[in-house]
């Protein structure tokens, strides 16, 4: 999902994908006041500073002393109420039964009511004919035009290497065997990724000049993005039936808040003195926008087209779930014949588009490689750039009508065999050990946690919610946070909420954990960043559903699966802006330290790691909201919960209302979790300021 | 001159959108109205001489391999074009709705389905016996009962629930579950039997299967609900637990069921327009009709011989020509 910038300059802050929006939202609490209510189970390296501001001095323990004194009253209150006002879950809540009528009253008005008639229907209509066309122009090409052009507009974008990366890109969809599939799902992605540009880039330019709009759009796009897919999937075939359209409007809906915040972020972020200097000279705003603005904002804006292709890109497999053509299918099949074999071509395919598209867009967005050159010869190397690029597609089109369309049978590689041969070997030989490891984590950490989280009273849960979010962010986050959590009890979805907060719980620890490891490392060494690089672009956009099989069978239908495939969603992510982070340590801090004699270690933990507090921190958040992003798939294997409700309203007729309430309650939690996490990302931005 | 041509685009898609509907809004063609078949969606290739077939294939090698076999008659027989679909059960049933599917080729009861899309909305129909049967249970892999005396009946399942123990079970023994579309009495069958046991929800067959497997290969208990025909009989050995016999009824209340599951007669569900309209087409599945064997057969080429489905078929119908003579409408 977010972050899938694959091996892109990230710009500090562009990364913030869903809600872990970028720490300048104007909605921070009060900062650090000497707020009297510390968490309990925070690590303390925090707590003291808060206290020495105070007109009274307190005693620098007296806050850890007030944590303590509420963990202990939190831990009396769940020994003296374990077991009452726990909210059980019942199939039959009345929230799910009025999402059900709902339902009801779409499937009869189909075909008469207005809002249908002309509204959803033509934006089916519209939608459709977009991917026909796309779908028919990319296969008229051929796959030898096809490739020729891919390596054209590269060529164009970012120079031969890019131009023979992109065409490289292409051929490995034949080579994998894939082509046709490939070809459906370029149409759809392509389709899916303008329409939400020619939405998303005004929209983001807009929110970017009026804070108020980019108020009332946080919300909403935080609800888009935290939604699990499959949540929205039943209402999508409600609306817009089953086939290619409904498939395309699926994934805008996730595509497009990348773009719209990125875009933002970037225009809003344009150099105040640029604006100012433009309209001194007496340009109107209009001229500003276009002259200043977004020129200026043109790297940014590239990342967001990016994210918003990986975004698309990883929608792939479930949009094969309402009949879209493509590759997902291939994935699909595969899962139900449990082959990995058929799996990973399509799963690799998926990985070579996204290395391609992504490289392509964000060389385009760079200013042009020859600029630096000077004006006569930039003049001639462009000049051999189109003519290379010109001949490449032309070339390409050219031998798309001679050659047969389809690719030819012979230059595709079978590796089926031996990628299963390979993975019952690790099925059989490792599996004592994940057993091991499985259970451990189980027996451990899930299941101490997930019995008093169930078992304790619901507004004992809320109250510690409260009070963390209180301490970190203050008392507006807090309250948001809080109320969040209870909505989810009046959704009737209490209990299996805290099934699946034991879950990311657990999850976003061992996350952090890999994250930090991964980061430090490459921060330290970039040679092991270099081998890093692919593979964490791998992991993020291999789809969940390939590496599912061996889990499975490795670690058994059990949550701890589904904490397996978050971890490698969620990991690359943290590991890059851990690595940021780190790096990005004022070097002056890092010369004192060490000529004041600090060993490697020392300068590790006590100078790279504090200083990049809030980089950590926008990591967790991070990790936390791509981990909820795997709720549904843990439903899939075994992790029970939320996610397995919305899978269960997806196929089950009777459940569509239960499914759609437990989307809406992975929203409630993310944006409970965000609050909390992200006040604690603000917190040492805001201290510092005062 | 690029935003120009994206205007021109824009109002092309406008008008053609405008045309389809005429002026009273756009409307979705649902399934029960008079088109042929061989209409096509919009943007769906050309027709062929007999027109296209729009089959659903719902993700699981059996209904894969009876589509297949049907597909190839229609294609090389009859002169058909056939679009295969991936779909999952309950979203096939709404493609008849709209057009967008014409047939299911294996239907596992889903008596709601029936009742809200044959009765209510009128849009489908059934289209007779597949020939398969399918049986739902619970299983365990054969050396558990090799190994352990008296565990394939249901009377002995508590004195051994502490083996099937797992972390997700509580204490009680596992039961795993799957899909949660399937058809399922299980939680009803351990309360009414006072049975140790918890349903723990694998949510996948993906989770079943590979359970299964791995179930064998490091001999691991497990007991888990499954069902034939299926490929996976083929590559594991599995003994069946024996719950109170089905009678006719037992199941009648969902609360209070404590006996097996029914053998279920697999149907092929048709969309409304395809009964009416799809002639010879039509006539070929509603003739369609095999056994289990025959059906092992193919999937497990399928899934076990690296066959394609296509090639599976071909290389069944072949090999059977006198099954499938009396399917081809005269």
């Amino acid at each position: 999902m977010s972050s899938g910038t694959v091996g892109a300059a990230e710009p500090a802050g562009a990364q913030a994908g869903p809600p872990a929006g970028p720490p300048t939202e104007p909605s921070a609490g009060p900062s650090a006041g000497p707020s009297a209510g510390p968490p309990a189970g925070r690590t303390g390296s925090a707590a003291p500073p808060a206290a020495r501001r105070g007109a009274v001095r307190v005693p620098r323990w007296a806050p850890a002393l007030a944590a303590a004194g509420l963990a202990v009253a939190a831990y009396a209150a769940y020994a003296a109420f374990q077991g009452t006002a726990t909210l059980p879950h019942d199939d039959d809540a009345a929230p799910f039964r009025i999402v059900a009528d709902l339902r009801a009253w779409a499937d009869a008005e189909r075909n008469r009511s207005p809002f249908f008639l002309f509204l959803v229907n033509y934006v089916r209509l519209g939608v459709g004919s977009v991917h026909d066309l796309l779908h028919l122009v990319l296969h008229g090409l051929g796959w030898a035009g096809l490739a020729g052009c891919a390596g054209a507009l590269g060529w164009l974008a970012g120079g031969a290497r890019t131009g023979l990366l992109a065409m490289a890109g292409f051929g490995a969809f034949g080579v994998l065997g894939v082509w046709q599939a490939s070809v459906d799902t370029l149409a759809l992605v392509l389709a899916a990724v303008l329409l939400s540009l020619a939405v998303g880039l005004p929209l983001g330019v807009w929110a970017g000049l009026s804070p108020r709009l980019r108020r009332l759009l946080t919300p909403l796009l935080d609800v888009m993005q935290i939604m699990p897919t499959f949540a929205y999937l039943a209402p999508m075939v409600l609306l817009f039936q089953i086939g290619p359209a409904a498939a395309t409007v699926a994934t805008m809906v996730y595509a497009i808040p990348p773009a719209i915040r990125i875009t933002a972020l970037a225009v809003e972020q344009v150099s105040p003195a640029a604006v100012e200097a433009s309209e001194s000279l007496g340009a109107t705003r209009a001229q500003t926008l276009r002259g200043v603005r977004l020129p200026l904002a043109r790297g940014t804006i590239g990342l967001a087209a990016g994210q918003t292709i990986m975004m698309a890109l990883s929608m792939v497999v479930i949009a094969a779930l309402i009949a879209a053509p493509g590759l997902g299918s291939d994935v699909i099949r595969g899962l139900s014949r449990a082959d990995v074999g058929l799996m990973l071509p399509a799963g690799l395919a998926i990985v070579a588009m996204a290395v391609v598209l992504d490289r392509v867009v964000t060389a385009a967005a760079r200013p042009p490689y020859e600029e630096a050159l000077g004006p006569g010869a930039a003049a001639r190397r462009s000049r051999v750039r189109r003519a290379a690029a010109g001949a490449l597609a032309a070339t390409g089109i050219l031998l798309g009508r001679v050659l047969p369309a389809e690719f030819p049978g012979a230059w595709a590689l079978d590796f089926a065999g031996p990628v299963n041969d390979a993975v019952d070997w690790a099925k059989t030989s490792w599996y004592g050990l994940t057993q091991a490891v499985g259970g451990a984590v189980a027996e451990g950490l899930l299941n101490p946690l997930q019995t008093v989280l169930t078992e304790a009273p619901w507004w004992l849960v809320a109250a510690v919610a409260l009070a963390i979010g209180w301490r970190t962010g203050g008392p507006r986050p807090a309250a948001v946070a809080t109320g969040c959590l209870l909505a989810t009890a009046l959704l009737g979805l209490w209990q299996h909420t805290m099934e699946t907060l034991t879950t990311v719980l657990v999850a976003v620890a061992l996350t952090l954990l890999a994250g930090l490891v991964l980061g430090v490392a490459a921060a330290r060494s970039p040679r092991f960043a270099a081998v890093q690089r692919p593979l964490l672009d791998a992991a993020q956009t291999l789809p969940a559903f390939v590496y599912l099989l061996p889990a499975l069978a490795l670690f058994g239908a059990t949550r701890f699966t589904a904490i397996f495939a978050s971890v490698v969603y969620a990991v690359p992510a943290v590991a890059r802006l851990v690595e940021e982070g780190v790096r990005n340590v004022a070097p002056g801090a890092v010369e004192a330290a060490l000529s004041c004699g600090s060993t490697e270690r020392q300068l590790l933990w006590k100078v790279r790691l504090p200083m990049a507090r809030p980089a950590l921190l926008l990591a967790a958040n991070q990790g936390i909201v791509m981990t909820l992003a795997m709720v549904v798939v843990g439903g899939l294997v075994g992790a029970g919960g939320l996610g397995y409700d919305v899978v269960s309203g997806f196929s089950q007729r009777s459940d569509f209302g239960m499914g759609f309430a437990a989307g809406v309650a992975t929203v409630l939690l993310g944006i409970t979790l965000d609050r909390i996490t992200q006040g604690a990302g603000r917190r040492p931005l805001t201290r510092t300021s005062t | 001159m690029r935003i120009g041509t994206r205007v021109r685009l824009l109002a092309g898609v406008l008008t053609l959108g405008l045309a389809a509907a005429g002026c009273g809004g756009a409307t979705v063609e649902t399934g029960a109205g008079p088109a042929q078949p061989s209409a096509g969606a919009a943007g769906s290739s050309a027709p062929a001489a007999g027109g296209t077939v729009k089959i659903a294939v719902n993700p699981w090698a059996g209904y894969e391999a009876s589509a297949a076999v049907i597909a190839h008659l229609l294609e090389e027989e009859l002169g058909y074009t056939v679009e295969k679909k991936e779909l999952a059960e309950q979203v096939s049933w709404e493609g008849f709705e709209t057009g967008d599917v014409d047939v299911i080729v294996e239907n596992w009861g889903h008596e709601d389905l029936k009742k809200t899309f044959i009765e209510e909305k009128k849009v489908a129909v059934e289209a007779g016996s597949t020939g398969n049967k399918g049986v739902i249970g619970w299983y365990i892999p054969k050396w558990m009962a090799d190994e352990y005396p008296g565990i394939t009946d249901y009377k002995n399942l508590n004195k051994y629930a502490r083996l099937f123990r797992t972390s997700e079970s509580g204490g009680k023994g596992q039961l795993l579950f799957g899909d949660p579309s399937y058809v399922s009495n299980e939680e009803a069958i351990i309360k009414n039997l006072k049975l140790d046991y918890k349903v723990v929800v694998g949510g996948s067959e993906a989770a079943l299967i590979e359970s299964a497997t791995q179930a064998q290969r490091q001999k691991k208990p497990l007991l888990f609900y499954f069902w034939d025909p299926h490929w996976l009989f083929s590559k594991v050995e599995l003994a069946r637990v024996n719950l109170p016999p089905y009678t006719e009824g037992c199941d009648a209340d969902p609360k209070k069921v404590a006996c097996d599951y029914a053998e279920l007669d697999l149907d092929k569900i048709v969309s409304k327009r395809f009964a009416d309209t799809g002639g010879k087409a039509y006539q070929l599945v509603k003739n369609f009709s095999w056994t289990n064997e025959h059906q092992n057969a193919v999937a497990n080429d399928i899934t076990s011989n690296g066959m394609s489905a296509e090639e599976a078929a071909k290389k069944w119908v072949e090999a059977n020509p006198s099954v499938w003579a009396a399917w081809i409408p005269q």
